[in-house]
């Protein structure tokens, strides 16, 4: 289902639309099909103008069983229309998810648009010539409820075919049986007079451009894979497999030819640890994990922080605690990256919008890793991760370049000799010089005990201390961060509404219907999380009220509630889904209402 | 030297003096990290090696403070971890001469996962691993090689723990350099060092190691010019393998076992050494003889020492490789990757 899913999402990116998707799948590898719980669904917006989230209500659900029926029909609005596969609608399916009777036969679906199909009996019938399997041939039904689909909202399938044209290369029945189960599913909705209206929706309008789509994991990627070229430092990452972090490490395994070295570590710590190792010989390390691996890395970031060597940590956050849901969503790990060390251990931490802003935001982690010699969370989200939306590629000439200014030369004068002192740093960004082994004359140590400020010799003394982690401290509030930009078009709006992370396509939608039932509000959303944007308290201040949507208990309205002394409104939710637009429009509403 | 290919070298001579840095030692003295710390600076200028190309990597404990002291690139970091730093670090940068200094309950208790994946993988590196079957610098609990039931202040009725064999355990790792040596022992401990610099992959070398405030004299039996003789067993490529002072025993082959056993040293089935051998059963054998209370007939020297590709030269080769097949990467090519459209 998920790649029947990807197919549309292509076909409908190829041909202009505006889209957004949502994966929604069961941590269990093969769940047990036919359950509520083995339910595995890809959700797919797309529209003529731009938009912003997975849709919340969708308009078609394609039904392939009755646990899939079940498991969705709520968030159908009526009049939708539900294709349903027949053929699987059998009293035993029907009895595993607790349906008395069959729901296409007994009129309890009057109020929706329901087309009982027999799509397994009609993907054997046209794949009969091909000598397949009874099983072997029902998997294309998904190929054939595709065809259906392209057919229904005009898509081309010629993308659909090259796919399996290559995908099964070396299978020469199964492409065969594949594409025929497509064109049989487009031919059937062509044919068939069940299916006499078919939807037309226009190309969005969209600046010019080369666009494609791409999931958050692979701008991520390919962030990481440009942030190497920008900095001209080979990137090496230490990673150990975990859902829905594990796609950055296979994708980043693709990119050798780039000088990218991928190395699957024993467990976390090493994960972690080899790139710092790395690091510090002059690499760009970077990990990427989820929650639970972030809490085991603690203590490397720490000594990350102790070192003050560039590290990019990628947090790809899921529902916790422990466990928890790993192929779900939620924003409850930014608590965790803001404190979650021994002692005073600051980190910056970054945040991407959205599945394509992955890509610059890995630039940011690596420029700020780099320039000021820190280790620095990037927070994304299995909704980023997993979702997609079209990208407009930029032009590799003009990204921006980063200066990893390796220490080359002493930097300590006195009468008669010339040193290297490892904790001189630059008066501007607070930053220390990186000198990397096998530059002669700058060997130096460097380690998690405290250091003396400037020769970077071990120090217990209590003023030194004291003065080194006010000094870490003054390095990350120091941050150069872009001003949070506030979208406020008729410069009236009372209430302010702000998010962080993968909430920003709900809440733009949100704030969207808010304005078109005639309410003034605000929206600003926060990519740098720390430090934040210089500008954030004025913002916050300029509004009587500002409300904060969160996937989490109210992580970041905790901090900017310590930080800037503002009655922040939480709305949150911890479903492991992104939040719908609808209900952040009418909790929107009901707050701008009050004011 | 195959374990120093890549590492740039230098023909202005070196001394002792250059690889000692100016902070002052502070291990309790007498203690036996002094002596290692003396070998080490005395051998490395025999290397001839670019000094700023060297780098000691090391956990926590009291052996740890290591690389504080040597005149190179060092990173003292976290508890048990250093085996995985210094994989990205040997991985990353083959031209480094990369040291890991870690001790019995840093390598073996808290670290016991990282050495084991080194050593599997076969990183380009040397770990030196004081052993003092004590943990020192949290004040005199037994550690993991700790013999059972030993009295300390977390076992005051004895430990209950079985102890690990450092060198069955790297051998049982896939390890392809196993060696032991002692601290006292200057000559022994330099010819060991050579050899394990030498070697390409991961050398792991164990030194027994006194620690004289909180285990003092546990390898007492092992140094002793009246007690050695009789339980010390000195490995070495291509001898029989025979003890005493007068080499009046000698190992063999139990026919009835898969094991070692002790025979007399005119025994003509007394076994011939072979570190070499693909096989590591003899050297695991050899591995087992030590009675881990007594230290009885202790085998030191080099256990094994056979080729196989390291972790780094591998990865480094795919990556050379993919450039050679595919040309170097081109950051727009990658962009444009897949279905792309345009907008005018």
């Amino acid at each position: 289902m998920q790649l029947t899913g990807d197919r549309f999402t292509a076909e409908t990116a190829s041909f202009g639309n505006d889209l957004s998707t949502l994966p929604n799948f069961p941590a269990e590898i093969r769940a047990p099909a036919g359950t509520l719980p083995g339910v595995s669904s890809f959700q797919l917006h797309f529209a003529d103008h731009d938009i912003l989230t997975p849709g919340d209500a969708p308009d078609v659900l394609v039904a392939m069983n009755p646990a899939a029926l079940k498991a969705n029909l709520a968030d159908l609005p009526k009049g939708a229309t539900i294709i349903a596969d027949t053929a699987e609608f059998t009293s035993r399916a029907l009895k595993k998810v607790g349906y008395t009777s069959n729901p296409l036969e007994d009129g309890s679906l009057a109020s929706y648009k329901v087309h009982a199909v027999d799509l397994t009996g009609m993907t054997m019938k046209a794949l009969e010539p091909f000598g397949l399997s009874r099983k072997e041939a029902s998997r294309s039904k998904n190929m054939f409820a595709l065809g259906l689909l392209s057919w229904m909202y005009g898509r081309s399938i010629d993308g659909t075919v090259t796919f399996l044209q290559s995908k099964f290369a070396t299978k020469a029945a199964i492409r065969d049986a594949n594409i025929s189960a497509v064109k049989a599913g487009w031919n059937y909705g062509e044919t068939t007079e069940d299916f006499a209206v078919s939807y037309q929706i226009k190309p969005a309008p969209t600046p010019p451009g080369t666009y494609r789509n791409i999931t958050g994991n692979t701008a991520l990627s390919y962030g990481l894979v440009a942030a190497s070229r920008q900095s001209s430092l080979p990137l090496f990452l230490g990673s150990y497999p975990i859902t829905p972090a594990s796609d950055i490490l296979h994708e980043m395994s693709k990119h050798k030819k780039f000088g990218v070295r991928t190395f699957q570590a024993e467990d976390e710590i090493a994960g972690v640890g080899a790139a710092l190792g790395a690091s510090f010989g002059g690499s760009l390390g970077v990990t990427t994990t989820s929650g639970p691996g972030v809490a085991l890395k603690s203590e490397t970031v720490g000594l990350a922080v102790a070192l003050e060597l560039p590290l990019i940590i990628v947090d790809v956050q899921r529902g916790g605690p422990s466990t928890g849901l790993p192929t779900k969503t939620e924003q409850a790990d930014l608590l965790q990256a803001m404190f979650g060390r021994n002692s005073e251990a600051p980190t910056p931490i970054v945040a991407p919008a959205s599945p394509a802003d992955c890509f610059e935001m890995a630039l940011e982690a690596a420029r700020i890793a780099v320039t000021y010699r820190t280790p620095v969370f990037l927070l994304s989200d299995g909704y980023l991760a997993n979702g997609s939306e079209p990208w407009a590629i930029p032009d590799v000439e003009t990204l921006p370049t980063i200066d990893p200014g390796f220490a080359t030369e002493p930097n300590h004068h006195s009468d008669d000799s010339a040193e290297f002192w490892p904790y001189l740093r630059d008066p501007q960004t607070l930053a220390r010089p990186w000198a990397i082994p096998g530059t002669a004359g700058l060997e130096h140590r460097v380690g998690g005990l405290e250091k003396a400020d400037g020769t970077g010799n071990v120090s217990y003394d209590p003023t030194n201390h004291d003065y080194m982690v006010r000094t870490r401290q003054a390095k990350v509030d120091g941050v150069d961060v872009p001003d949070l930009e506030v979208d406020d078009p008729t410069g009236d709006a009372r209430l302010l509404v702000l998010g962080w992370g993968s909430t920003y396509g709900p809440i733009g939608a949100g704030v969207r219907r808010a304005r078109r039932a005639g309410h003034s509000v605000a929206q600003a959303h926060l990519r740098y999380l720390n430090p934040l944007p210089a500008n954030t308290g004025e913002i916050l201040h300029r509004y009587e009220r500002v409300l904060l949507p969160e996937m989490n208990l109210g992580q970041l309205a905790m901090l900017l509630r310590a930080r800037y002394l503002i009655d922040i409104i939480g709305y949150n939710q911890v479903r492991g889904l992104p939040f719908k637009a609808e209900e952040l429009a009418d909790i929107i509403m009901k707050e701008d209402d009050q004011l | 030297m195959p374990g120093l290919d890549g590492v740039p070298t230098t023909d202005v001579a070196q001394t002792k003096k250059e690889f000692s840095s100016d902070q002052e030692v502070r291990w309790c003295p007498g203690c036996g990290d002094y002596a290692v710390l003396a070998a080490v600076q005395g051998f490395l200028p025999d290397l001839g090696l670019a000094r700023e190309n060297i780098v000691f990597i090391s956990g926590i404990g009291c052996a740890a403070r290591f690389p504080y002291y040597m005149n190179t690139y060092g990173l003292h970091s976290i508890h048990g971890r250093a085996p995985a730093i210094a994989t990205g670090l040997a991985a990353s940068r083959p031209d480094l001469s990369v040291w890991v200094v870690t001790g019995d309950g840093d390598a073996l208790s808290i670290g016991g996962n990282h050495l084991m994946h080194a050593l599997r993988r076969n990183v380009n590196m040397t770990i030196l691993l004081f052993n003092n079957r004590i943990y020192g610098l949290t004040k005199g609990q037994y550690s993991p090689t700790s013999e059972q039931g030993k009295i300390t202040k977390s076992t005051p009725m004895g430990s209950l723990d079985a102890p690990f064999n450092p060198i069955s355990l790297a051998l049982g790792a896939e390890a392809t350099f196993v060696a032991r040596t002692i601290d006292s022992d200057r000559a022994h401990l330099t010819s060991v060092l050579h050899a394990a610099a030498a070697h390409r992959g991961t050398s792991l070398v164990e030194i027994y190691q006194n620690c004289n405030i909180f285990n003092d004299g546990a390898f007492e039996i092992l140094k002793n010019r009246d007690t050695r003789e009789e339980v010390l067993i000195r490995l070495e490529h291509g001898e029989p393998v025979r003890f005493g002072a007068n080499a009046e025993h000698g190992i063999r082959r139990n026919p009835n076992t898969a094991g070692l056993e002790v025979c007399g040293g005119d025994d003509p089935a007394v076994v011939v050494h072979d570190a070499q051998a693909p096989d590591p059963s003899r050297a695991f054998a050899l591995s087992r003889l030590a009675d881990p209370g007594t230290l009885a007939r202790t085998p030191i020297g080099i256990f094994r020492q056979v080729e196989r590709p390291t972790y780094g030269d591998l990865m480094n080769d795919q990556v050379d490789q993919a450039v050679a097949t595919q040309g170097p990467g081109d950051l727009a090519g990658l962009l444009h990757g897949g279905d792309t459209w345009t907008v005018e």
